[in-house]
């Protein structure tokens, strides 16, 4: 069989698509490619089709909350991140896709755009992500929410979203507990 | 539902609509010609609570809904609330027919973040693990399997093996199946002394078991019935839909995480990746029986290796690995390492890792963001049986109802593994 001989995605992209590619990570032996998140569609394609690359596998998409309790995002450019990792099961080697996007202007979910016409097993990933961390994937062609039921308020694995157990009381804080407690109405 | 009059007058107290589904059926449910059937979350063929909406045209399926979510206890939100080692618990409640193979990818992938190295002998211990397993997990898909389409002896038989091992993984880590025996480093302890006699019994008396399982089904008329031709995925969909281990290697593609990137020194071993031709019910059984045998292989290679590798069970990094409890005693360093890992654990940069690993169900990856500090930002599974639940539609269209439980039973899902 006449394989042609892998390409560096580092530089292929850079080449294919001037301006799209914003970081290059490595850690620990992977590499994330933080891409543009307009011409993430478009990157997708790309890594998929091409001679010497050749992605045809999406195994996961992981989106992240860099939100800290403390304030700031821990120094990355936008407060969400998601990463798409890829395998290209000819050249054997996996890839970290990564677009970090910030809510919209008046506080709506973040925007991304969908890739389910690139990996189609990418559907429920991406419903999974919006139902669990409130990011839009635009374009994917079920916008349901997945695990959580369909009347649920806001997104649990956001980093803001407490984990449900009650705080303690002490003394100094007390008053202000008692005042939200969800007691039952007269 | 003026689009439905039917629906309107014969059932009062209906309360909801139709338009939540409106494009996810064809127009012919909507006007009453084909019918909507909620299968589950009841369903004792759907292998935990997994419901599907179906679409009926007589018995035939038009179009198929999966729901999920019915089992989502929030483990990835939990994990981040908690230290790193205490993370490993939740884990195992994830595929609870596999625990010890969420165990080993949480582990992997901490290990990663963080560069900790694990022990040759422990490494050859988590492979036996791994593959014990992946024997009891197949046996528990071998037994349900069966009798969803009627075989009910063999259930009984594929129990009777289970337990074995199962008494066996109690004897390791003093639970049946929770054991959380894969800890960051290495594994919890060493195995007792009648652990690997034990291993080796099983082992001498389990290939004849599976051969009384084959001798039931292979050739079984009625099973070749049910199961050829049935719930056929095409290797190209089934990659493209991200299928993984036993259920994408039945369509013949040949990819399987401990050939194609070994871990824990899989490449040492030998062993082959069995493989379907047709994609169908048939294929995937066989590549699963097939696949016992080959876990039997590598775990006598493994028991042979075992005395020789080198190293402890678990890492000596104490940074990352409490000291033995002998040591408290001696040491004052040991106590300190003690204390701060079980009162704080410890810290993992801010960066993040995905780790994949062969679990019996397919690939099961774990993403890891630690936050610098001892608490992880983000952890997400990639599960096997959330991708191939999103794909039960496209082998079940066109088919039988009869068929859908085959189909369901073929791909082996763990709806504790899909919600999470």
């Amino acid at each position: 069989m006449n394989v042609k001989p892998a390409l560096d995605p580092i530089q292929a992209v850079q080449a294919a698509f001037p301006g799209a590619l914003q970081d290059v990570v490595e850690y620990a032996g992977e590499t994330t490619l933080v891409i543009d998140a307009a011409q993430l569609a478009k990157v997708s394609r790309y890594l998929r089709d091409t001679a010497g690359l050749i992605y045809n596998f999406l195994s996961d998409i992981s989106a992240v909350d860099y939100y800290e309790p403390t304030g700031g995002i821990s120094g990355r450019p936008a407060r969400f991140g998601v990463c798409y990792h890829i395998y290209s099961m000819l050249y054997n080697r996996r890839l970290r896709v990564k677009v970090y996007v910030d809510e919209q202007d008046d506080g709506s979910n973040p925007i991304v755009p969908s890739v389910v016409g690139v990996w189609p097993a990418g559907n429920w990933l991406e419903r999974e992500a919006a139902d669990m961390m409130g990011i839009v994937f635009e374009g994917n062609p079920d916008q349901r929410r997945l695990l959580m039921p369909d009347d649920w308020q806001g997104h649990p694995h956001r980093r803001d979203y407490p984990l449900g157990y009650e705080t303690v009381q002490f003394s100094f804080n007390a008053e202000e507990i008692m005042k939200h407690k969800p007691f039952a109405k007269e | 539902m003026a689009a439905n009059a039917a629906l309107d007058t014969s059932v009062t107290e209906w309360a909801g609509s139709l338009d939540d589904v409106k494009n996810l059926v064809t127009e012919r449910a909507l006007t009453g010609e084909t019918m909507l059937l909620n299968m589950g979350p009841h369903h004792p063929s759907t292998h935990g609570v997994l419901r599907l909406l179906l679409e009926l045209d007589g018995e035939e399926i038009i179009t198929c809904l999966p729901d999920i979510g019915f089992l989502h206890t929030g483990i990835e939100k939990t994990i981040e609330s908690k230290s790193y080692e205490k993370g490993v618990t939740c884990t195992d409640r994830m595929d609870y027919l596999a625990p010890m193979s969420n165990n080993t990818a949480f582990c992997m992938a901490v290990e990663k973040l963080v560069g900790l190295d694990v022990p040759e002998r422990a490494q050859v211990m988590r492979v036996i693990c791994l593959e014990l397993t992946r024997i009891q997990s197949h046996l528990v898909w071998l037994g349900t399997h069966a009798i969803d389409l009627g075989a009910m002896s063999v259930f009984l038989y594929c129990f009777r093996e289970r337990e074995k091992i199962l008494d066996l993984f109690e004897m390791i880590s003093g639970q049946r199946m929770m054991g959380s025996y894969m800890r960051p480093g290495g594994v919890w302890r060493d195995f007792p002394a009648e652990f690997i006699p034990g291993v080796e019994a099983f082992l001498d008396d389990f290939p004849r078991r599976i051969e009384d399982y084959e001798t039931l089904l292979t050739t079984n008329p009625l099973w070749l019935d049910r199961t050829q031709g049935v719930g056929v995925i095409e290797p190209d969909v089934a990659l493209a839909w991200g299928f993984s281990g036993p259920s994408l290697r039945g369509s013949g593609v040949n990819w399987d995480i401990r050939k194609a990137m070994p871990y824990l020194g899989y490449d040492q071993y030998d062993f082959d990746v069995p493989l379907g031709e047709h994609g169908d019910v048939y294929d995937r059984y066989l590549c699963r029986i097939r696949e016992m045998r080959e876990s039997i292989k590598i775990l006598r290679q493994a028991i042979k290796r075992l005395p020789s590798a080198k190293g402890g069970f678990r890492s000596d990094n104490r940074k990352y690995c409490p000291p033995p409890r002998a040591e408290l005693g001696r040491s004052m360093e040991a106590v300190i390492h003690h204390f701060k890992l079980w009162t704080e654990g410890f810290s993992a940069p801010d960066q993040e890792v995905y780790v994949a690993i062969e679990s019996p169900r397919g690939e099961i990856g774990c993403y890891l963001h630690g936050t610098g500090g001892n608490k992880p930002r983000r952890v997400h599974f990639k599960t096997p049986s959330f991708i191939h639940i999103q794909g039960i539609p496209l082998m079940s269209e066109n088919h039988m109802i009869a068929d859908l439980v085959a189909i369901i039973g073929s791909v082996d899902i763990v709806l504790g593994d899909c919600d999470r």
